[in-house]
Order: structure tokens, then sequence, then C-alpha cells
């Protein structure tokens, strides 16, 4: 791949030599394992693996358990429950198809916490910010449907209050509601079009990926001290990395198999955890859950959905908490240009600091206030915690980089590993 | 025929109009029980769902249908681990709709439990994951009716702890259901029993699931050992540390 001086791979055998003038696919692959790799990389950078992963492990077990499931609205709720009782193995593949979308969140909330702290958006990044926000996006959409799937209370009626917000958008609002619908309600064509769309999304999504990836070795990785690693020889650019293959590959799968024992703890013995009693019982239009809850990984933004109570000149509350909760996620897209300060990492940003871990705060606690009745304290909590999320990237990111004063950055990667693990005093034998 | 108009007649003394909450939400009193599938290495107790499944049939039945749960199940590793014959004899007791001869007819072993008689009554095949509580809610909300009654219009509610004020009446009593293992039979034994009964016709899989979580997190326990010794040593030269 570009920017980085690396060797590349050279065709050795005669078939590889045949193989590589017709299709360098040995190249390509040697190439992105061994792509140098800062070598001070810490644990936050492990979740890219996790997400992999969790792809990888939804399709596989949504593609079997689509075998078993019908999307119709009489048999859905069934077919659910045919899976678990009857498929061999289905209770495990539902379980693991359920839970698997809390750790792909889980893991795409750290990833994206990381790239915050880190200010890997920053150039030359912005490209593999952006397309990673698509990704989170596109995810939200596809766990939104999925959700919808097994047609429960929770799924029929989180889906009517979600499409019903397209509806708040004036003007042409109902048309879009009524085209996501299928009609005028929630029903046999919402569930039909849901499940084609959630069965299509995720390949749009490893698409995407790929992209992604592409965009990064392509600017090499961002790490801990935001410092770039040297290009002008092979020589120095080697002290500042190690090849992916080994070092990060089983540094990664490490993290990976710790974290899939945690995950087999919840699917093996708290399945139900994460999720809402609610959605074991049949979707029924004529009787409304006391209290609609989406999933705990949309909470903070259904906060923020929820916060604005007021109109502001002809916009109406609730077409503007659309706008909020949309824009929230749109404004963290434009961090790479919101961000004027020079140095790329938190490390050496004091001030900086304090800011990201509020917002850190301010994420868990619209997660809380998303998940409570919208009464009492709960309306002015999610209004301050929207305030500071948009406060953060339109205020604080664009002035912090003015007046902050920040601390000495080291020189080099090495540098900075050098003072982690210090050469040995005498020369190695 | 018989059984199934006994059964309607018994439905229909209970039948209570008026409007039910449906919903896990609840908020009521939900006490905690000792049961013996709690916990990571909890399992069903055997003679308990045995017991539970004679409550259902014996009381619940009467309204309460298990519609997503077949006779067959009951013979299945991890439940009640009825014998075949005895599973056939249980499905007796029960009547199913025949499409095909368009009528009632003794069920099977193959057959699924027949849904509810009565409309308010809901079904209680998933009762036990569809409440905040599981089975502790269903414990709960049989053992604390408080003798209350009360008329509203045409319909009687009594006073429940866990539910506020329910239209079902209180439907067991000491000694209303005799084991032929003579465990003992007051409400509170009763309702632990049918309520162990519900956790299994909800999750008739958790004793699988809890099996292959174990070894699960066992293996990936070890696996994660190996490649921290991996890692370790393969960044030992990097990091200028001994292996």
């Amino acid at each position: 791949m570009a920017g980085i001086p690396h060797d590349s791979y050279k065709p050795n055998s005669n078939a590889e030599k045949w193989l590589h003038s017709r299709l360098p696919v040995a190249g390509l692959i040697y190439d992105t394992l061994m792509i140098p790799t800062p070598k001070n990389l810490n644990w936050m950078w492990i979740w890219g693996i996790v997400l992999a992963f969790c792809l990888v492990l939804q399709i596989v077990t949504g593609i079997v358990l689509v075998m078993h499931y019908t999307p119709h609205v009489d048999m859905a709720f069934e077919s659910v429950e045919h899976i678990m009782r009857d498929v061999n193995g289905g209770y495990g593949l539902r379980y693991l198809h359920m839970n698997g979308a809390s750790l792909f969140f889980i893991a795409v909330y750290a990833h994206i916490f990381r790239g915050l702290y880190y200010g890997s958006y920053k150039a030359p990044r912005e490209i593999t910010w952006i397309i990673g926000m698509l990704i989170y996006l596109l995810m939200m959409a596809t766990a939104f449907m999925g959700y919808v799937l097994p047609w429960g209370q929770m799924s029929f009626w989180g889906a009517t209050v979600i499409t019903g917000l397209f509806g708040a958008i004036p003007g042409i609002g109902p048309i879009i509601q009524d085209w996501l619908l299928g009609g005028p309600a929630v029903d046999n064509a919402t569930l039909n079009r849901f499940f084609s769309l959630h069965y299509l999304l995720p390949f749009v999504i490893a698409g995407l990926v790929i992209v992604h990836i592409w965009a990064f070795h392509t600017t090499g990785n961002n790490n801990p001290t935001g410092v770039e690693v040297r290009r002008t020889s092979k020589a120095e650019a080697q002290k500042d990395t190690v090849p992916f293959w080994p070092y990060y590959v089983i540094k990664d799968l490490f993290a990976l198999v710790l974290i899939l024992a945690a995950f087999m703890a919840l699917v093996g013995w708290a399945p139900n955890m994460l999720g809402h009693p609610d959605n074991y019982i049949e979707a029924n239009p004529l009787v409304t859950p006391a209290h609609i809850v989406p999933e705990w990984y949309f909470l903070p933004f259904y906060a923020i959905l929820r916060a604005i109570t007021f109109d502001i000149l002809f916009l109406d509350a609730k077409f503007l908490g659309v706008l909020a909760m949309f824009g929230s996620i749109a404004i963290m897209a434009l961090a790479p240009w919101l961000d004027t300060s020079p140095v790329r990492s938190g490390k050496y940003r004091p001030a900086f600091k304090v800011f990201f871990w509020l917002l850190v705060v301010d994420f868990f606690i619209l997660m809380w206030a998303g998940g409570q009745p919208a009464e009492g304290i709960v309306p002015l909590v999610s209004l301050l915690g929207t305030i500071y999320w948009f406060g953060y990237f339109m205020v604080i990111l664009p002035l912090l980089g003015l007046f902050e004063k920040t601390k000495p950055v080291p020189e080099t990667i090495e540098a900075d590993f050098d003072s982690k693990y210090p050469p040995k005093a005498t020369p190695a034998e | 025929m018989k059984r199934r108009m006994l059964k309607n007649i018994a439905a229909a003394a209970t039948l209570v109009l008026g409007t039910t909450a449906f919903g896990a939400g609840g908020g009521g009193e939900i006490k905690d029980f000792d049961f013996s599938f709690e916990g990571v290495f909890g399992k069903f107790d055997q003679a308990q769902l045995q017991r539970g499944a004679q409550v259902y049939q014996e009381v619940c039945s009467a309204c309460h249908g298990l519609e997503l749960v077949a006779f067959r199940t009951l013979h299945d590793w991890g439940g009640p681990g009825f014998t075949n014959d005895q599973v056939k004899a249980f499905a007796e007791n029960f009547e199913v709709y025949d499409v095909e001869q368009d009528d009632f007819r003794t069920a099977g072993a193959n057959d699924k439990f027949p849904p509810s008689n009565l409309e308010n009554a809901p079904d209680l095949s998933l009762m036990a994951k569809a409440r905040v509580g599981g089975a502790d809610y269903i414990a709960s909300l049989l053992t604390t009716y408080t003798g209350e009654e009360i008329e509203s219009g045409d319909s009687f509610f009594y006073g429940n702890k866990t539910y506020g004020n329910i239209a079902m009446a209180p439907p067991l009593s000491d000694e209303l259901v005799e084991f032929a293992d003579g465990a003992p039979n007051d409400v509170k034994h009763m309702s632990e029993d049918v309520a162990a009964f519900l956790m299994w016709t909800a999750e008739p899989k958790m004793m699988h699931r809890k099996r292959i979580g174990f070894v699960g997190v066992t293996f990936l326990s070890l696996l994660a050992l190996l490649l921290y010794l991996t890692n370790k040593k393969l960044w030992a030269d990097v990091k200028r540390k001994k292996a």
C-alpha cells in the first residue's frame, strides 16, 4: 500500500509468478497483512478486529436464522419461537445474533470514542472517519430493522414510534413515512421491507468496511501519540513500526478471545439481560406498552430525540427532536473540520481531556435519560445533555485549538516507545 | 368433547370481563423465591417441573393456553423428563382442534398444548420471559392475593399485591392438587412448582444454553491464556524484555 515505505510482495516460485502476473491476489494479502503498524498502539486499538468479527458473526448467524424465519405478521413471532424450541441449536443461534448486536455496539462506541480521544479523525484520516460514521449509521438502521423482525410488542411499537419521526418532517414527512411503512401503519408490508433491508445492509456495511480499511491502510494507522510514522526511508519507518502480522494479529486475537469469553458468559447465562420482556409478547396493534424504550445502544440518541419539548418559530418540537437526533451524529462526522488544534492526540491536550471525559459522561447520562419515562427532571437532563453534545463539537473543539496550551509531543513514535521500554544499556548478546 | 365443555364451563365461571393491563411493566411487589434453576449452574428440578405440569393441567389450563409448547418436549432432556408413555397419558388430558377433521380430538404427543380458553387469559408459554421478574413474578402473583374483592360494573376484581386489581380469581388453594410424590401442596409450594414449570415452557433449552455457556467460557478463557502467553513472548523482543 502507499504511504509508509516497506518491503512489498515478491513472487518467488514459478507458480507464484504465474499467478501474480494474472491476478496479484497473493500480493494484496501479503501487503495487507504485513502493513507497517505503529509499534506503540495500546489496547484501545483492538476494537476494529472485534467489529470485523461481529460483522461476520451477525452475517453467519443471520443467514442461518433466515432459513427458519418467516417474515409475515401472522407467523414471524411463532417462527422465532420455532427457532428457539425446535431448530437444532436454534436457541444458540438466535441468542448469539441478538446479543451479537449488543457486542457490536459496545465495540463501535469504544472504537468511536478512541478515535475522538486520539484525534484519529484529523487530517489525513478524514475519509476513514466519514466512512466510519456511515458504517455506524447503517449499523443503527440495520439493528433497528432487525429488532422489528421478531414481531414482539417492542418491535412493533418501536417501529411505530421511530417511523413516526419521519412523519414529523414538514411537507414531505407523511409521504416518506408511507413509503417506509408501505402503508398507513406498521404492518405486513413494513415487516417485509425491513426484513429485506435487514438482509441487504450488512453487505453494504461489509463493502464500506473494506473502503474504511483501504483508507487507513493508505494513510497509515493513527497511534496514541498522534505522531506520524517517519516516511523518509524504510529504515526509519521500521524503527517506528512492526508488521501487522504477527505482532498485532496475535495481540488482537488475544483481546478478541478474551472479549468473546465475556460474551459467551452473557449469551450462556443471561441472554435476555439486555433485552426487554415486552418483546416476548406478540405484537398487538391494539395494546400500547406502558413504556416504549428502544434497545440500550439507541438510548443516548433517543434521549436527544426527546430533549426538545418546545417549538421554535414555525418548527414544532417533534421535528426539532428529529433534527437534533440526526444532527448529533452528523456533527460527529464534521469533527475533522471542527477541531482546530494542531496537536492530534488528546494525550498532550490537558484542557481537551477534561472536555472529552465530560463528553463520555454526557453520553452515559443521555443513555440513562433515554431509558426513563419523559417526566420529572428527565427532559431537563436530556436537554442539558444534548446542549453539551452539540457544544462539544461546535464550540469547544473549535475554540480549544485556539486557546489551549498543549504539552510537548514526542519527536517520533520510536522516542515515545523507548521512553516506555528503554533500550538495554549493554548491547544485546 | 365432554372434557372441553367442562373446561369451558369452568372458564365461564371465572369469566370476568374488564380491561386487563397486558404489558411487562407491573411495578407491583415481586417476592424473591429460591428456585433451583437460578445462577450459572442452576438446573431445573425435574420433580418440581412434573408437579408444576400437573398444577398447570389441573388448574391453569381451564383458562390459559400454552400454544407454543409441544407435548413431546415434556420428554426432552433439561425438562420435566416424562417418559414417552407419560407424555402420551398427559396429552390425553387435553383436546386440540384438528384442522383436517374440523373438530376437536384428544391430543397426542406431537400436538401442541391448546390455546387459551378465555380471550382475556393470556397464553402462558412465554409468560416467565415476558414479565419483569420472570418466575418470581408468577409465583408472587399467585401468592399475594389480599382477599379483597372489588365490584366494578359487571366485573369482579381481586386485590393482588403483584398485579394490582386482577380479573383472575385466586386460582390456587391449599391441597387443591394431590401430588403423587406427596410433596407439600400448600399455595406457596404449588405456586413455586407451576412458576418453575412455566420457566421451562418459556425457556425449554435453558439447561442446554447454560451448559454451552460454561463450555464456551472455559474454552475461550483457556485460549485467551494461551494467546496471552504467545503475545507476551512475541513482543518481548520488541519491548526489550526477557521472554
